[in-house]
Protein backbone atom coordinates (compact mmCIF):
# COMPACT_ATOMS: atom_id res chain seq x y z
CA UNK A 1 0.00 0.00 0.00
CA UNK A 2 1.26 2.99 -1.03
CA UNK A 3 0.88 5.95 1.39
CA UNK A 4 0.86 9.71 -0.42
CA UNK A 5 1.77 12.86 1.49
CA UNK A 6 0.84 15.84 -0.28
CA UNK A 7 2.99 19.08 1.39
CA UNK A 8 -0.05 21.51 -0.25
CA UNK A 9 -3.27 21.59 -1.51
CA UNK A 10 -2.54 22.32 -4.98
CA UNK A 11 -0.25 18.79 -4.72
CA UNK A 12 -3.26 16.48 -2.92
CA UNK A 13 -5.43 17.50 -6.17
CA UNK A 14 -2.64 16.45 -8.63
CA UNK A 15 -1.81 13.73 -6.61
CA UNK A 16 -5.81 12.53 -6.50
CA UNK A 17 -5.98 13.11 -10.59
CA UNK A 18 -2.41 10.84 -10.80
CA UNK A 19 -4.53 8.31 -8.28
CA UNK A 20 -8.23 8.68 -8.55
CA UNK A 21 -8.59 5.09 -6.32
CA UNK A 22 -6.07 6.48 -3.81
CA UNK A 23 -8.33 6.90 -0.42
CA UNK A 24 -7.79 9.87 1.34
CA UNK A 25 -7.72 9.82 4.62
CA UNK A 26 -8.23 13.15 7.49
CA UNK A 27 -9.23 12.07 10.54
CA UNK A 28 -9.16 8.35 10.01
CA UNK A 29 -11.29 7.71 12.24
CA UNK A 30 -13.51 5.84 9.32
CA UNK A 31 -10.85 5.16 7.14
CA UNK A 32 -8.41 3.42 9.94
CA UNK A 33 -11.36 1.02 11.13
CA UNK A 34 -11.65 -0.63 7.70
CA UNK A 35 -8.00 -0.78 6.92
CA UNK A 36 -7.58 -2.77 10.61
CA UNK A 37 -10.00 -5.18 10.00
CA UNK A 38 -8.83 -5.64 6.48
CA UNK A 39 -12.78 -4.52 5.18
CA UNK A 40 -10.74 -2.78 2.68
CA UNK A 41 -7.04 -2.16 1.41
CA UNK A 42 -6.67 0.24 -0.99
CA UNK A 43 -3.60 0.15 -3.08
CA UNK A 44 -2.98 3.77 -1.64
CA UNK A 45 -3.99 6.32 0.78
CA UNK A 46 -3.86 10.32 -0.07
CA UNK A 47 -2.77 11.25 3.61
CA UNK A 48 -4.65 15.23 4.22
CA UNK A 49 -2.87 15.87 7.28
CA UNK A 50 -0.13 18.25 6.27
CA UNK A 51 -2.67 20.23 5.15
CA UNK A 52 -2.85 23.36 7.11
CA UNK A 53 -5.72 25.32 5.74
CA UNK A 54 -8.25 21.79 5.70
CA UNK A 55 -7.85 22.55 9.52
CA UNK A 56 -8.83 26.27 9.95
CA UNK A 57 -12.40 28.44 8.65
CA UNK A 58 -13.53 31.82 7.48
CA UNK A 59 -16.27 33.62 7.71
CA UNK A 60 -17.57 35.45 4.85
CA UNK A 61 -19.04 38.83 4.21
CA UNK A 62 -22.23 37.39 4.17
CA UNK A 63 -21.44 35.35 7.63
CA UNK A 64 -20.82 31.90 5.64
CA UNK A 65 -18.44 30.17 7.73
CA UNK A 66 -16.34 28.43 5.25
CA UNK A 67 -15.46 25.38 7.23
CA UNK A 68 -12.02 23.48 5.95
CA UNK A 69 -12.67 19.55 5.45
CA UNK A 70 -10.69 18.37 8.44
CA UNK A 71 -11.45 20.97 11.40
CA UNK A 72 -12.27 18.33 14.19
CA UNK A 73 -15.63 18.31 15.80
CA UNK A 74 -14.27 19.54 19.07
CA UNK A 75 -12.95 22.14 17.34
CA UNK A 76 -16.62 22.91 16.27
CA UNK A 77 -17.80 22.32 19.55
CA UNK A 78 -15.38 24.71 21.31
CA UNK A 79 -15.33 27.80 18.62
CA UNK A 80 -18.83 27.14 16.43
CA UNK A 81 -20.95 27.32 18.49
CA UNK A 82 -23.25 30.22 18.38
CA UNK A 83 -22.68 30.53 14.59
CA UNK A 84 -23.39 27.03 14.17
CA UNK A 85 -25.58 25.87 17.10
CA UNK A 86 -27.24 22.60 15.26
CA UNK A 87 -23.63 21.63 13.74
CA UNK A 88 -22.22 22.14 17.32
CA UNK A 89 -24.90 19.62 18.62
CA UNK A 90 -24.80 17.05 16.46
CA UNK A 91 -20.80 17.02 16.94
CA UNK A 92 -20.97 16.67 20.29
CA UNK A 93 -23.04 13.12 20.05
CA UNK A 94 -20.29 11.79 17.89
CA UNK A 95 -17.98 8.88 19.39
CA UNK A 96 -15.70 9.95 22.73
CA UNK A 97 -13.79 13.12 22.92
CA UNK A 98 -10.53 11.07 21.43
CA UNK A 99 -12.92 10.35 18.30
CA UNK A 100 -14.34 14.14 18.30
CA UNK A 101 -10.43 15.09 18.61
CA UNK A 102 -9.86 13.69 15.01
CA UNK A 103 -13.08 13.22 13.43
CA UNK A 104 -14.10 15.74 10.32
CA UNK A 105 -17.41 16.70 8.90
CA UNK A 106 -15.00 16.23 5.25
CA UNK A 107 -14.38 12.59 6.37
CA UNK A 108 -18.29 12.56 7.64
CA UNK A 109 -19.29 13.45 3.93
CA UNK A 110 -17.05 11.49 2.35
CA UNK A 111 -18.07 8.26 4.07
CA UNK A 112 -21.64 9.28 3.16
CA UNK A 113 -23.18 7.31 6.03
CA UNK A 114 -26.81 7.59 6.13
CA UNK A 115 -26.15 7.23 10.24
CA UNK A 116 -23.33 10.39 10.03
CA UNK A 117 -24.43 12.82 12.59
CA UNK A 118 -23.36 15.69 10.57
CA UNK A 119 -25.89 15.67 7.72
CA UNK A 120 -29.06 16.75 9.18
CA UNK A 121 -27.84 19.87 10.84
CA UNK A 122 -26.06 20.16 7.29
CA UNK A 123 -29.44 19.67 5.30
CA UNK A 124 -31.27 22.33 8.00
CA UNK A 125 -28.81 24.88 7.51
CA UNK A 126 -28.87 24.68 3.92
CA UNK A 127 -24.90 24.20 3.60
CA UNK A 128 -22.61 23.90 0.42
CA UNK A 129 -19.82 21.28 -0.38
CA UNK A 130 -16.84 22.91 -1.64
CA UNK A 131 -15.77 20.37 -4.12
CA UNK A 132 -12.01 20.57 -6.14
CA UNK A 133 -9.81 18.70 -8.47
CA UNK A 134 -7.26 20.18 -10.98
CA UNK A 135 -10.08 20.20 -13.41
CA UNK A 136 -11.38 23.62 -10.95
CA UNK A 137 -13.54 24.25 -8.44
CA UNK A 138 -17.39 23.13 -7.77
CA UNK A 139 -20.02 24.24 -5.20
CA UNK A 140 -22.46 21.20 -4.73
CA UNK A 141 -25.68 21.89 -2.74
CA UNK A 142 -26.09 19.56 0.01
CA UNK A 143 -29.61 18.22 -1.15
CA UNK A 144 -27.75 17.38 -4.24
CA UNK A 145 -24.37 15.52 -2.13
CA UNK A 146 -26.09 12.13 -1.09
CA UNK A 147 -26.08 10.13 -4.04
CA UNK A 148 -26.91 6.56 -1.77
CA UNK A 149 -25.69 4.30 0.82
CA UNK A 150 -22.22 5.50 1.39
CA UNK A 151 -22.50 7.34 -2.44
CA UNK A 152 -21.59 10.53 -2.37
CA UNK A 153 -21.48 13.69 -5.49
CA UNK A 154 -17.64 13.19 -5.64
CA UNK A 155 -15.93 12.38 -8.74
CA UNK A 156 -13.22 10.39 -8.39
CA UNK A 157 -10.42 12.96 -8.70
CA UNK A 158 -12.46 15.21 -6.67
CA UNK A 159 -11.70 16.08 -2.50
CA UNK A 160 -13.41 18.20 -0.69
CA UNK A 161 -12.07 21.69 0.24
CA UNK A 162 -14.65 22.92 2.79
CA UNK A 163 -18.20 23.17 4.01
CA UNK A 164 -20.07 26.37 3.60
CA UNK A 165 -22.72 26.78 5.87
CA UNK A 166 -24.83 29.74 6.22
CA UNK A 167 -24.82 31.19 10.36
CA UNK A 168 -27.42 30.70 12.37
CA UNK A 169 -30.30 33.27 11.80
CA UNK A 170 -32.66 31.60 14.49
CA UNK A 171 -32.52 28.57 17.21
CA UNK A 172 -31.23 25.51 15.78
CA UNK A 173 -31.78 21.82 17.38
CA UNK A 174 -30.53 18.27 17.40
CA UNK A 175 -32.10 14.73 18.32
CA UNK A 176 -30.12 11.72 18.28
CA UNK A 177 -32.04 8.15 19.34
CA UNK A 178 -29.07 5.98 20.49
CA UNK A 179 -28.73 2.66 23.51
CA UNK A 180 -26.34 4.77 25.37
CA UNK A 181 -25.69 8.67 25.63
CA UNK A 182 -22.13 8.27 24.34
CA UNK A 183 -20.26 6.20 21.72
CA UNK A 184 -23.19 5.11 19.80
CA UNK A 185 -23.89 5.34 16.01
CA UNK A 186 -27.37 7.10 15.33
CA UNK A 187 -30.98 4.41 15.50
CA UNK A 188 -32.25 7.65 13.99
CA UNK A 189 -31.74 11.27 14.17
CA UNK A 190 -32.85 14.59 13.41
CA UNK A 191 -32.54 18.67 13.00
CA UNK A 192 -34.18 21.58 12.51
CA UNK A 193 -33.11 25.11 11.75
CA UNK A 194 -35.46 28.17 12.04
CA UNK A 195 -34.59 30.79 9.67
CA UNK A 196 -37.01 33.44 10.47
CA UNK A 197 -35.17 36.42 8.55
CA UNK A 198 -36.37 33.85 5.76
CA UNK A 199 -39.71 32.72 6.99
CA UNK A 200 -38.27 29.32 6.99
CA UNK A 201 -37.65 25.69 8.73
CA UNK A 202 -35.45 23.14 7.42
CA UNK A 203 -35.19 19.63 8.36
CA UNK A 204 -32.84 16.88 8.03
CA UNK A 205 -33.76 13.42 8.85
CA UNK A 206 -30.16 10.76 9.30
CA UNK A 207 -30.54 6.81 9.39
CA UNK A 208 -33.64 6.58 8.72
CA UNK A 209 -34.08 6.17 4.89
CA UNK A 210 -30.84 4.97 2.15
CA UNK A 211 -29.07 8.45 2.61
CA UNK A 212 -29.61 11.54 4.86
CA UNK A 213 -32.64 13.58 3.40
CA UNK A 214 -35.09 16.31 4.56
CA UNK A 215 -38.57 16.04 4.98
CA UNK A 216 -40.15 18.50 2.43
CA UNK A 217 -43.50 18.08 3.42
CA UNK A 218 -43.66 18.95 6.92
CA UNK A 219 -41.23 21.62 5.74
CA UNK A 220 -43.76 23.22 3.38
CA UNK A 221 -46.55 22.40 6.55
CA UNK A 222 -44.93 24.38 9.03
CA UNK A 223 -43.88 26.82 6.49
CA UNK A 224 -47.59 27.78 5.60
CA UNK A 225 -49.11 27.14 9.50
CA UNK A 226 -46.22 30.13 10.10
CA UNK A 227 -47.22 31.97 7.74
CA UNK A 228 -51.20 32.02 7.93
CA UNK A 229 -51.60 31.81 11.19
CA UNK A 230 -49.41 34.83 11.67
CA UNK A 231 -46.85 33.46 13.32
CA UNK A 232 -43.80 34.79 12.32
CA UNK A 233 -44.96 38.40 13.20
CA UNK A 234 -46.54 37.98 16.77
CA UNK A 235 -44.07 35.07 18.11
CA UNK A 236 -47.32 33.58 19.53
CA UNK A 237 -47.18 30.03 21.34
CA UNK A 238 -47.32 27.05 18.23
CA UNK A 239 -49.94 24.72 18.87
CA UNK A 240 -49.17 21.46 20.28
CA UNK A 241 -51.70 19.94 17.29
CA UNK A 242 -49.51 22.23 14.89
CA UNK A 243 -46.16 20.71 16.39
CA UNK A 244 -47.62 16.86 16.50
CA UNK A 245 -48.42 17.21 12.71
CA UNK A 246 -45.40 18.31 11.71
CA UNK A 247 -43.85 15.42 13.78
CA UNK A 248 -46.06 13.04 12.00
CA UNK A 249 -45.34 14.41 8.51
CA UNK A 250 -41.79 14.00 9.49
CA UNK A 251 -42.15 10.54 10.15
CA UNK A 252 -43.47 10.22 6.41
CA UNK A 253 -40.84 11.60 4.93
CA UNK A 254 -38.63 8.77 5.94
CA UNK A 255 -37.70 5.75 4.40
CA UNK A 256 -36.39 3.04 7.14
CA UNK A 257 -35.26 -0.15 7.68
CA UNK A 258 -35.68 -3.03 9.87
CA UNK A 259 -31.89 -3.37 11.30
CA UNK A 260 -30.12 -4.76 14.65
CA UNK A 261 -29.77 -0.76 15.29
CA UNK A 262 -33.97 -0.98 15.56
CA UNK A 263 -37.48 -1.48 13.20
CA UNK A 264 -38.49 0.59 11.05
CA UNK A 265 -41.80 1.29 13.14
CA UNK A 266 -39.60 1.91 15.80
CA UNK A 267 -37.46 5.20 13.80
CA UNK A 268 -40.81 6.22 12.48
CA UNK A 269 -42.15 6.51 15.69
CA UNK A 270 -38.76 8.08 17.24
CA UNK A 271 -38.72 10.55 14.51
CA UNK A 272 -42.41 12.22 14.90
CA UNK A 273 -41.44 12.45 18.62
CA UNK A 274 -37.93 14.14 17.85
CA UNK A 275 -39.73 16.23 15.51
CA UNK A 276 -42.39 17.50 17.72
CA UNK A 277 -40.23 18.28 20.17
CA UNK A 278 -37.11 19.91 18.64
CA UNK A 279 -39.79 21.82 16.62
CA UNK A 280 -41.63 23.35 19.93
CA UNK A 281 -38.21 23.89 21.54
CA UNK A 282 -36.60 26.11 18.66
CA UNK A 283 -40.27 27.92 18.44
CA UNK A 284 -39.74 28.24 21.76
CA UNK A 285 -36.47 29.38 22.33
CA UNK A 286 -37.19 31.94 19.05
CA UNK A 287 -40.28 33.33 20.93
CA UNK A 288 -37.96 33.84 24.10
CA UNK A 289 -35.25 35.63 22.03
CA UNK A 290 -37.39 37.60 20.07
CA UNK A 291 -39.12 39.14 23.80
CA UNK A 292 -35.29 39.47 24.60
CA UNK A 293 -34.65 42.09 21.72
CA UNK A 294 -38.03 43.88 21.26
CA UNK B 1 4.95 2.55 19.35
CA UNK B 2 4.46 -1.04 20.99
CA UNK B 3 6.16 -3.13 18.48
CA UNK B 4 9.28 -0.12 17.08
CA UNK B 5 9.49 1.63 19.76
CA UNK B 6 8.71 -1.00 22.91
CA UNK B 7 6.28 1.48 24.40
CA UNK B 8 4.04 -1.22 25.62
CA UNK B 9 2.04 1.35 27.66
CA UNK B 10 -0.80 2.14 24.95
CA UNK B 11 -2.97 -1.07 24.82
CA UNK B 12 -3.75 -2.95 21.60
CA UNK B 13 -7.72 -3.39 22.88
CA UNK B 14 -10.23 -3.16 20.19
CA UNK B 15 -8.33 -1.73 17.14
CA UNK B 16 -11.72 0.10 16.95
CA UNK B 17 -11.65 3.65 18.17
CA UNK B 18 -14.01 2.29 20.87
CA UNK B 19 -12.47 1.23 23.79
CA UNK B 20 -9.96 4.03 24.25
CA UNK B 21 -7.31 1.63 26.14
CA UNK B 22 -4.52 3.01 23.46
CA UNK B 23 -5.18 6.61 23.98
CA UNK B 24 -2.51 9.24 24.22
CA UNK B 25 -1.94 12.58 23.65
CA UNK B 26 -1.19 14.57 20.36
CA UNK B 27 0.36 17.84 21.17
CA UNK B 28 -1.63 17.42 24.19
CA UNK B 29 -5.08 16.41 22.73
CA UNK B 30 -6.11 12.85 23.21
CA UNK B 31 -6.62 10.69 20.40
CA UNK B 32 -6.82 7.02 20.07
CA UNK B 33 -3.58 5.72 18.57
CA UNK B 34 -5.20 2.47 16.93
CA UNK B 35 -6.97 4.85 14.20
CA UNK B 36 -3.78 6.82 13.45
CA UNK B 37 -0.41 6.46 11.43
CA UNK B 38 2.34 8.04 12.91
CA UNK B 39 3.49 9.30 10.18
CA UNK B 40 0.49 11.12 9.99
CA UNK B 41 1.64 13.24 12.93
CA UNK B 42 5.04 14.17 11.47
CA UNK B 43 6.58 17.41 13.63
CA UNK B 44 4.43 16.59 16.70
CA UNK B 45 4.64 15.89 20.28
CA UNK B 46 3.24 12.28 21.23
CA UNK B 47 3.00 11.73 24.75
CA UNK B 48 2.69 8.25 26.04
CA UNK B 49 1.92 6.89 29.64
CA UNK B 50 5.72 6.34 29.69
CA UNK B 51 6.00 9.80 29.21
CA UNK B 52 3.99 11.52 31.08
CA UNK B 53 5.82 11.57 34.62
CA UNK B 54 8.69 12.92 33.01
CA UNK B 55 11.58 11.38 34.97
CA UNK B 56 10.99 7.52 34.35
CA UNK B 57 13.26 7.16 38.11
CA UNK B 58 11.25 10.32 39.27
CA UNK B 59 7.26 10.48 41.48
CA UNK B 60 4.71 9.65 39.34
CA UNK B 61 2.31 12.07 37.65
CA UNK B 62 -0.13 13.37 39.71
CA UNK B 63 -3.14 11.68 38.42
CA UNK B 64 -0.96 8.22 38.40
CA UNK B 65 -0.82 8.72 41.99
CA UNK B 66 -4.39 9.76 42.31
CA UNK B 67 -5.35 6.47 40.46
CA UNK B 68 -2.76 4.63 42.71
CA UNK B 69 -3.98 6.16 46.03
CA UNK B 70 -7.78 5.55 44.81
CA UNK B 71 -7.33 1.87 43.62
CA UNK B 72 -9.11 2.92 40.22
CA UNK B 73 -8.01 -0.52 38.24
CA UNK B 74 -8.08 -3.98 38.79
CA UNK B 75 -6.28 -5.90 36.01
CA UNK B 76 -4.85 -2.80 34.89
CA UNK B 77 -5.22 -2.95 31.13
CA UNK B 78 -7.54 0.20 30.61
CA UNK B 79 -5.32 2.12 32.99
CA UNK B 80 -2.85 3.72 30.66
CA UNK B 81 -5.69 4.91 28.57
CA UNK B 82 -7.88 6.00 31.43
CA UNK B 83 -4.96 7.92 32.75
CA UNK B 84 -4.16 9.92 29.56
CA UNK B 85 -7.95 10.61 28.87
CA UNK B 86 -7.70 11.96 32.38
CA UNK B 87 -5.13 14.00 31.83
CA UNK B 88 -6.60 15.42 28.73
CA UNK B 89 -10.02 15.73 30.81
CA UNK B 90 -8.35 18.04 33.58
CA UNK B 91 -6.55 20.36 30.92
CA UNK B 92 -9.78 20.69 28.99
CA UNK B 93 -11.31 21.74 32.30
CA UNK B 94 -14.15 18.57 31.98
CA UNK B 95 -13.92 17.87 35.68
CA UNK B 96 -17.00 20.15 37.12
CA UNK B 97 -18.34 17.37 39.23
CA UNK B 98 -19.12 13.54 38.73
CA UNK B 99 -21.15 13.27 35.68
CA UNK B 100 -19.32 15.97 34.08
CA UNK B 101 -16.23 13.57 34.21
CA UNK B 102 -18.42 10.30 33.64
CA UNK B 103 -19.46 12.04 30.27
CA UNK B 104 -15.94 13.12 29.02
CA UNK B 105 -14.27 9.98 29.95
CA UNK B 106 -16.97 8.13 27.88
CA UNK B 107 -14.20 6.92 25.32
CA UNK B 108 -12.11 4.47 27.82
CA UNK B 109 -14.04 1.20 28.92
CA UNK B 110 -13.10 -0.64 32.15
CA UNK B 111 -14.33 -4.44 31.58
CA UNK B 112 -13.28 -4.92 35.52
CA UNK B 113 -15.77 -2.02 35.97
CA UNK B 114 -13.52 0.51 38.32
CA UNK B 115 -15.68 3.45 37.33
CA UNK B 116 -16.08 4.47 40.69
CA UNK B 117 -12.96 4.61 41.87
CA UNK B 118 -11.85 6.22 38.73
CA UNK B 119 -14.13 8.91 39.14
CA UNK B 120 -13.07 9.09 42.41
CA UNK B 121 -8.84 9.39 41.43
CA UNK B 122 -10.04 12.42 38.72
CA UNK B 123 -12.00 14.32 41.05
CA UNK B 124 -8.63 13.94 43.83
CA UNK B 125 -6.34 14.98 41.22
CA UNK B 126 -8.65 18.34 40.07
CA UNK B 127 -8.50 19.01 43.41
CA UNK B 128 -11.82 18.67 44.42
C1 LIG C 1 -15.48 4.69 17.94
C2 LIG C 1 -16.11 5.50 16.84
C3 LIG C 1 -17.30 6.16 17.09
C4 LIG C 1 -17.90 6.90 16.07
N1 LIG C 1 -19.07 7.56 16.37
C5 LIG C 1 -19.67 8.29 15.40
C6 LIG C 1 -20.86 9.01 15.70
O1 LIG C 1 -21.38 8.98 16.82
N2 LIG C 1 -21.41 9.75 14.69
C7 LIG C 1 -20.86 9.82 13.46
O2 LIG C 1 -21.40 10.51 12.60
N3 LIG C 1 -19.74 9.15 13.15
C8 LIG C 1 -19.13 8.40 14.09
N4 LIG C 1 -17.98 7.70 13.79
C9 LIG C 1 -17.48 7.73 12.42
C10 LIG C 1 -16.44 8.83 12.13
O3 LIG C 1 -15.82 9.28 13.31
C11 LIG C 1 -17.07 10.02 11.41
O4 LIG C 1 -17.68 9.60 10.21
C12 LIG C 1 -16.06 11.13 11.11
O5 LIG C 1 -16.76 12.27 10.69
C13 LIG C 1 -15.05 10.74 10.04
O6 LIG C 1 -14.13 11.80 9.89
P1 LIG C 1 -12.57 11.54 9.66
O7 LIG C 1 -11.92 12.84 9.43
O8 LIG C 1 -12.02 10.69 10.73
O9 LIG C 1 -12.67 10.69 8.29
P2 LIG C 1 -11.66 9.66 7.62
O10 LIG C 1 -11.76 8.33 8.27
O11 LIG C 1 -10.32 10.26 7.45
O12 LIG C 1 -12.38 9.58 6.18
C14 LIG C 1 -13.72 9.13 6.05
C15 LIG C 1 -14.10 9.07 4.57
O13 LIG C 1 -14.07 10.35 3.99
C16 LIG C 1 -13.10 10.44 2.95
N5 LIG C 1 -12.49 11.77 3.08
C17 LIG C 1 -11.91 12.32 4.17
N6 LIG C 1 -11.54 13.60 3.92
C18 LIG C 1 -11.92 13.87 2.63
C19 LIG C 1 -11.80 15.02 1.78
N7 LIG C 1 -11.26 16.18 2.21
N8 LIG C 1 -12.29 14.92 0.52
C20 LIG C 1 -12.85 13.77 0.07
N9 LIG C 1 -12.99 12.66 0.83
C21 LIG C 1 -12.53 12.70 2.10
C22 LIG C 1 -12.17 9.27 3.20
O14 LIG C 1 -11.55 8.82 2.02
C23 LIG C 1 -13.13 8.23 3.74
O15 LIG C 1 -13.87 7.63 2.71
C24 LIG C 1 -17.33 6.96 14.78
C25 LIG C 1 -16.13 6.31 14.54
C26 LIG C 1 -15.50 5.57 15.56
C27 LIG C 1 -14.21 4.88 15.28
S1 LIG D 1 -7.55 -0.11 20.86
FE1 LIG D 1 -7.77 1.92 20.26
S2 LIG D 1 -9.68 2.43 21.08
FE2 LIG D 1 -9.58 0.33 21.52
S1 LIG E 1 -8.87 -2.32 35.30
FE1 LIG E 1 -9.29 -4.06 34.11
S2 LIG E 1 -10.15 -3.19 32.33
FE2 LIG E 1 -10.02 -1.51 33.65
Amino acid sequence: MEFLRPATWEEALAVKAQHPSAVPIAGGTDVMVDLNFDRHRPDALLDLNRIHELHTWQIADDDTVRLGASVPYSKIIDALPDRLPGLALGARTVGSPQIRNRGSVGGNLGGASPAGDAHPPLLASGATVEAASVRGTRLIPIDDFYLGVKRNALEPDELIRAIHIPSATGPQQFAKVGTRNAMVIAVCSFAVALHPRARDVRTGIGSAAPTPRRASEAEAFIRAELDDTGLWTSAGELPLSTAKRFGELVARAAAPIDDVRGSAAYRRHALAVMARRTLLWTWNDHRATGRAAA
Amino acid sequence: MRETLGLTGPKKGCDLGQCGACTVLVDGRRITSCLTFALMHGGREVTTIEGLGGDPEGDLHPVQQAFVDHDAFQCGFCTPGQIMSAVALLAEGHAGDDDEIREWMSGNLCRCAAYPNIVAAITAAAGR
